[in-house]
C-alpha cells in the first residue's frame, strides 16, 4: 500500500514537472507576430456575398430591422453581442467577423491592431445626412482617413433622488468634492470601469485649471495621480459601483443610493416606475457645469471581412432615417442620422435626448481609449492598461 | 468483423482498458490539461499597450507587479478569509441537517429534505443573487425584520459577499456530510452508549472522527467555488475578489490575468494537500 502511494505521488509529480517545463519552452519560443495589413478602401460596393457576421452591444442588431435589411440585400445576419469595449477587441481578434459597433474607448485599440480597415464613407449614401458634430471626430477618425460609421450616442448624467437631495445640485460636487460628497456619504453610484477615471478628470479640468487638463482621455503623470486621488477620497463616500444599468436601477428602487451618474437609458427606466429622480435640468443645458462624459459608437469595418460588401450595406442601413430612429428608441440613445428625427415613433425622443442641440453634445467628451502618445509628441499619457491598474487600486 | 473485433481483445487486459480509456482520457489531456497551460504560459507573456496584442517572449513583470502592488496582496487575502469563513459557516450549519437526514428522520422526511436541499440548485444563480440583492438593500426584507430589535442590514460589502455565497454552495456541503455519515453503522454509536458514553463524547470520539473526511471533501467544494467567483461579489459588493481583477483584465491584458488565475490554483492545490493529510481521499 505504502509504496504504492509513493509511487502515484512520484507519478504526480513528474505530470508537474512536465507540464512546467512544457509551459517554459512554449513561453520561450513563441515568436511575436506582426502582420501588417495594408488593404485599399473599396471603390464599389459589389454585390453581396450572401452573409454578414456583426459584434454589436445588446439591442444594435435586432429582428425588427435586420429582416428587412435580409429581405433587401439578401445577405443573412448573424450577431454576436458583446458586453463591454474589451469584450469587443477581444472578438475581432479571432478575425471571424466583418464588423463591429464600437464604442470610444475601442476604436483606437482596434486601429492601432490593424483589425480595422478605413471605410469609404462616400460608398455609404446615408453618411451625408449624419449630423455633422458626430463626423471627422478623434475616435472615429485616425490621421484624416475614416474608419466608421457613427451609430448613436449619448451622454453621462448626474441623476438624483429629488426627494432625499434639496436642493438640485448644478455641479459634480456632489460626488466629488469631499465636503460636499459627505453628506451623501454611502448613497452615492458611480460608474464600475476604468474610463470612469475621466469623469474625475473632467471635474478638475474646471476646478483646478493650473493642472492644465485638456481633455479629460489624455493625462499625464501629475493630471492622472490628481484624478487618482479625487477617486480615492471618493471611494469612501461610494454606496455602489455600477456596470450593469439593472443594478443601479435596482439600487435607486431600492433607496440604497440617492445620487450618481447613470445613462438616459436608467433615468427613463426609473422614471417609468415612479421612482422620484431628476437630472439636469433645461435652465442648466441638461448637464452639470463641468459638462460630462459620454459614449458615441461606430460601426466599423473588420480587416478580415469576408464580406466586405455587406458590411457596406449594413452601414449604409442601420444610419436609413427609419431604422436608425427604430434603433434609437429602442436602445435609448440619440439617432446619428438627422432624418431619423422625423420617423421616431414618439415624436418627443429626439427632444428628450437632445439629438438635435449641438450645445449640448459640445459640453459632452465622449469615451476615447487612453494612449501614450497623445499629440504631443512625448509619450508621456498615461496609457489604457495604466488606467485598468489604478482603477483596481482605487477600488482595493 | 464483430467478432474478430471481440477476438482481438480477448485475453488482453491492457488492450481493453486502453480501448476503454482513451477517448476520455485523451480529452482530459488535450482539451483540459492542455488549455490549462496554454492560459499558464500566457503568464509569461506580456500585452502591447497601444493595440492590446500578446507579446510572445517571455518576461517576468506580471508576477512582478502582482507581488509588489499592495492592492492584489489585499485582494487575495480578502478572497481566501472570506472562502475560508463560508467553509466554516457552511461546515456548522450543515453539520446538523445531514445528521438528521442521515440518522433520526423517517424515509418521507429524508426524501423530502433531500429535494428541498437540491431544489435551490435547479434555479438560476443569477435570479438567487439577485434575490439576496433585495434582501439585503437599506429597505429590503432583512433591514425591516431586524429593525425592531435595533439591528439592520449589513448592507453591501463582504459581509454580504460571505452570507450569499454561504447560502448558494450550502446544498455542497450537506450532501457529501449526509454521505458519509450514512456509512457509519448506527451499531457503533449503539455500542458507543452501551459502553456507557454521555452522548457528546459519542459524537466527540466516534461521529466526528468517521464523518470528518466527508466534511473535508464538502468543505473541497465551498471553499473552491468561493475562491472562483466573481458574479457575487460583483452584484452585492464594492470590494473585488481575485475573479474580478482577472475579468477586468482579460480582454486587455490576457497574460497578466492568467497570472492572477495562477494564484487561486496555487491556493487550492495547498488546500488539496491538506485536504489529504486530513484523509478526505481515503474513502471515495
Amino acid at each position: 500500500m505504502r509504496r504504492r502511494d509513493a509511487n502515484s505521488a512520484r507519478t504526480a509529480w513528474l505530470v508537474v514537472a512536465g507540464l512546467v517545463v512544457f509551459m517554459l519552452v512554449l513561453a520561450g519560443c513563441g515568436s511575436s507576430s506582426s502582420d501588417s495589413s495594408s488593404s485599399e478602401e473599396l471603390q464599389k460596393v459589389g454585390k453581396g456575398e450572401g452573409s454578414l457576421n456583426l459584434i454589436s452591444w445588446a439591442g444594435y442588431v435586432e429582428p425588427e430591422w435586420t429582416k428587412p435589411f435580409e429581405a433587401k440585400t439578401g445577405c443573412k445576419v448573424s450577431d454576436k453581442e458583446a458586453g463591454t469595449s474589451d469584450e469587443m477587441v477581444e472578438l475581432m481578434k479571432t478575425g471571424q467577423y466583418d464588423g463591429v459597433s464600437a464604442s470610444g474607448n475601442a476604436t483606437a485599440r482596434l486601429v492601432a491592431a490593424n483589425l480595422v480597415d478605413p471605410v469609404n464613407v462616400d460608398l455609404v449614401p446615408n453618411y451625408k445626412t449624419v449630423f455633422s458634430d458626430l463626423k471627422d471626430q478623434p475616435y472615429n477618425t485616425f490621421d484624416g482617413v475614416n474608419y466608421g460609421i457613427p451609430h448613436g450616442r449619448g451622454a453621462n448624467l448626474l441623476m438624483w433622488n429629488s426627494d432625499d437631495v434639496k436642493p438640485a445640485p448644478d455641479s459634480w460636487d456632489v460626488m466629488f468634492d469631499p465636503k460636499v460628497a459627505a453628506k451623501y456619504k454611502g448613497k452615492i453610484s458611480a460608474y464600475d470601469e476604468s474610463s470612469y477615471i475621466a469623469d474625475a478628470a473632467l471635474y478638475l479640468k474646471f476646478h483646478q485649471p493650473d493642472l492644465g487638463i485638456e481633455s479629460p482621455y489624455e493625462l499625464n503623470e501629475e493630471q492622472f495621480q490628481a484624478a487618482i486621488k479625487l477617486l480615492e477620497e471618493q471611494r469612501a463616500n461610494v454606496g455602489e459601483y455600477w456596470s450593469e444599468a439593472a443594478k443601479q436601477i435596482s439600487a435607486f428602487a431600492g433607496g440604497d443610493v440617492t445620487i450618481g451618474t447613470t445613462w438616459q437609458y436608467q433615468y427613463f427606466a426609473l422614471k417609468g416606475e415612479g421612482v422620484p429622480v431628476a437630472a439636469s435640468p433645461a435652465s442648466q443645458g441638461f448637464l452639470p457645469k463641468e459638462g460630462a462624459t459620454g459614449w458615441s459608437d461606430t460601426w466599423m469595418l473588420s480587416s478580415s471581412a469576408k464580406h466586405p460588401n455587406c458590411m457596406y450595406e449594413w452601414m449604409n442601413w442601420i444610419i436609413e432615417p427609419k431604422v436608425n430612429a427604430e434603433v434609437a428608441e429602442y436602445f435609448g440613445e440619440a439617432p446619428a442620422q438627422e432624418l431619423a428625427c422625423e420617423e421616431t415613433a414618439n415624436k418627443n425622443f429626439c427632444a428628450e435626448y437632445h439629438a438635435e442641440n449641438p450645445g449640448f453634445w459640445k459640453r459632452v467628451y465622449y469615451w476615447e481609449t487612453p494612449l501614450a502618445d497623445c499629440g504631443n509628441g512625448e509619450e508621456d499619457c498615461k496609457d489604457y492598461n495604466d488606467w485598468v491598474k489604478a482603477w483596481t487600486a482605487i477600488k482595493g | 468483423m464483430g467478432h474478430r473485433l471481440a477476438d482481438l481483445f480477448h485475453g488482453r487486459p491492457r488492450l481493453q482498458v486502453a480501448g476503454l480509456l482513451a477517448g476520455p482520457v485523451g480529452w482530459l489531456v488535450i482539451g483540459y490539461l492542455g488549455s490549462l497551460a496554454l492560459l499558464l504560459v500566457a503568464a509569461f507573456w506580456s500585452v502591447d499597450p497601444l493595440s492590446g496584442l500578446t507579446i510572445k517572449s517571455f518576461t517576468l513583470e506580471n508576477f512582478e507587479s502582482l507581488v509588489n502592488e499592495p492592492v492584489y496582496r489585499t485582494i487575495v487575502w480578502r478572497t481566501i478569509k472570506v472562502a475560508l469563513l463560508v467553509t466554516l459557516t457552511d461546515a456548522i450549519i450543515a453539520f446538523p441537517i445531514a445528521f438528521y437526514m442521515a440518522k433520526l428522520a423517517s424515509r418521507r422526511g429524508k426524501a423530502l429534505l433531500v429535494i428541498g436541499i437540491l431544489l435551490p440548485l435547479w434555479s438560476s444563480y443569477l435570479v438567487k443573487v439577485y434575490a439576496w440583492r433585495t434582501l439585503l438593500s437599506a429597505n429590503g426584507a432583512i433591514h425591516w425584520a431586524l429593525s425592531p430589535i435595533g439591528l439592520d442590514t449589513p448592507g453591501y460589502g463582504t459581509t454580504a459577499v460571505w452570507l450569499v455565497m454561504s447560502y448558494l454552495w450550502l446544498p455542497y456541503m450537506i450532501l457529501p456530510i449526509y454521505a458519509g455519515l450514512e456509512r457509519i453503522p448506527n451499531s457503533l454509536i449503539s455500542a458507543s452508549e452501551d459502553l456507557g458514553a454521555h452522548p457528546f463524547t459519542t459524537f466527540r470520539r466516534v461521529i466526528l472522527p468517521l464523518s470528518f473526511p466527508a466534511v473535508v471533501a464538502g468543505s473541497i467544494f465551498t471553499f473552491a467555488l468561493t475562491l472562483g467567483d466573481y458574479i457575487t461579489p460583483r452584484l452585492v459588493s464594492n470590494d473585488q475578489f481575485i475573479g474580478n481583477v482577472i475579468f477586468a483584465n482579460i480582454a486587455n491584458n490576457q497574460p497578466f490575468a492568467a497570472a492572477l488565475a495562477l494564484v487561486p490554483i496555487v491556493v487550492m492545490i495547498a488546500y488539496l494537500l491538506v485536504a489529504r493529510k486530513l484523509g478526505a481521499f481515503e474513502h471515495v
